[in-house]
């Protein structure tokens, strides 16, 4: 077969078909509308302001290789004037994290940024290890997702940033909505697909990949010889979005515009207001200070839980309400330290560190 | 006839082939009298090369989806090519080729 040519320059040879266009571009092209891409994301969407201190959520894997790469590059080349910098979670599961950490702090070599980890240990007092040692394997996923998004506030708060970005692609958000549809989570059906999120006590948060091919990330970063682990967590999987994941690819494998259209579909669902109504108001938790949709956030109930011994109860309703009639006082009980959003640079500088 | 080929697999398929990234190969030139192409190279890796979980490479008669293939064509430019743009498994495979495999189903 002739090589073809590139259908964008017309000069080099095409190395790779874009799945969202079915294009045949060549190896510069691809870099520059890949690039390009998430410079117009970032703009349409007006993301960020000359001046702020955005911390990049970073695990070493792929994506979030692919978008401290290509943040410092958009940030160098179109002078967004932001000051960035790494954040990565240590959940503390020996094999895994410890491993992927690694190839953050050759990142922070690499793309000479400022890195700050923050371990489950420090924060919670408990290792995804130690968890998973009491309560096995079963929903051990629930407790590291919970654990990290807050982790992730806290980390910046530490860095006094202004905003958090996430590597989280257009394969991770279509997956997302179907997830949502699936188990008919009406309310984070509504917000899975913004690109950005902000509530009055948490820091905002987006995702410049939000219609990025996983694909082209995996082949940019190839192309690119990015330096990224990728290995599975050591610990079950999350089984029902493995499920979502396999349809999804299944389906982009038919069509490749599935994904961009899932996504499309995600953003059209309009939620009535009297469903809305029936939603929980947003509140403080009144141990921790972190947002919550209860009197104690998720974090707190699923900690307390951990530290009784009764750590499943934590995860239904049921369970939680179990919890809270035969509740005791949290003394000798380790809990969460207070959460506080970054007000001020020198102000938080201080005080926590 | 025989063909020698290096197979690189990455993001995590490694795993699956004995934990070992890189192979050189020799496998047949043909099969059933035809020339060997990619579709016989998979085949063959996991009759001979595979050491786990045969599903999570091959499906419904190629790689599962979210594998991708590049193929480093030996009078290429050393730099791998997207194997859709080859022909993908229709691809003939010449002495001297490297095949890549890279999951993009794992980490984030």
């Amino acid at each position: 077969m002739p090589p073809k040519l590139c259908a964008l320059c017309n000069e080099a040879r095409a190395i790779l078909k874009r799945p969202k266009t079915g294009q045949q571009i060549c190896r510069d092209c691809f870099f520059y509308v890949f690039e390009t891409e998430v410079h117009n994301t970032i703009m349409e969407a007006r993301l960020f302001k000359r001046g702020d201190r955005v911390a990049i959520g970073a695990s070493g894997g792929k994506d979030s290789t692919v978008l401290a790469y290509v943040m410092k590059a958009l940030n160098d080349r179109y002078d967004y004037g932001l000051e960035l910098f790494l954040l990565s979670i240590d959940e503390g599961i020996t094999g895994y994290r410890d491993d992927s950490l690694e190839t953050v702090k050759r990142n922070q070599q690499q793309y000479d940024m400022p890195l700050k980890i923050l371990s489950y240990d420090e924060l919670y007092g408990w290792t995804m290890d130690a968890i998973v040692a009491q309560i096995g394997k079963k929903n051990n996923c629930t407790f590291c997702g919970v654990f990290r998004r807050q982790a992730l506030d806290r980390g910046a708060a530490m860095l006094n940033v202004d905003h958090i970005v996430t590597g989280h692609n257009a394969d991770d958000i279509a997956e997302t909505v179907l997830m949502n549809i699936m188990r008919g989570d009406i309310a984070r059906l509504g917000r899975c697909t913004l690109i950005c999120t902000q509530g009055e006590d948490t820091i905002k948060r987006s995702k410049p990949f939000k219609y990025t091919y996983e694909k082209e990330i995996v082949m940019y970063a190839y192309f690119k010889k990015l330096d990224y682990f990728s290995t599975e967590c050591i610990y079950s999987p999350d089984a029902y979005r493995g499920h979502a994941r396999v349809f999804l690819k299944d389906l982009e494998a038919a069509r490749p515009s599935a994904i961009i259209d899932i996504i499309h579909s995600g953003e059209a669902f309009e939620v009535k207001d009297e469903v809305k109504a029936t939603q929980k108001i947003q509140q403080t938790c009144k141990r921790c200070g972190y947002m919550s949709s209860n009197e104690l956030c998720k974090a707190c109930t699923l900690l307390e839980g951990l530290e009784r011994g009764l750590a499943t109860a934590a995860i239904t309703d049921r369970g939680r309400k179990k919890l809270e009639e035969s509740a005791t006082s949290t003394e000798n009980m380790r809990t969460i330290p207070f959460f506080q959003m970054p007000a001020g640079q020198a102000a938080t500088a201080t005080a926590i560190s | 006839m025989s063909l020698n080929i290096s197979v690189v697999f990455q993001g995590g398929l490694d795993n699956l082939f004995s934990k070992k990234p890189s192979h050189k190969l020799t496998i047949p030139a043909t099969s059933d009298g035809k020339p060997a192409n990619l579709t016989y190279l998979i085949f063959w890796l996991r009759d001979n090369l595979l050491s786990e979980r045969e599903e999570l490479f091959i499906q419904d008669g190629t790689v599962r989806p979210g594998i991708l293939v590049l193929v480093n064509e030996v009078e290429g430019s050393g730099d791998g090519t997207d194997w859709e743009l080859l022909g993908e498994g229709d691809y003939e495979l010449k002495s001297g080729d490297e095949i890549i495999f890279i999951s993009t189903l794992h980490g984030g």
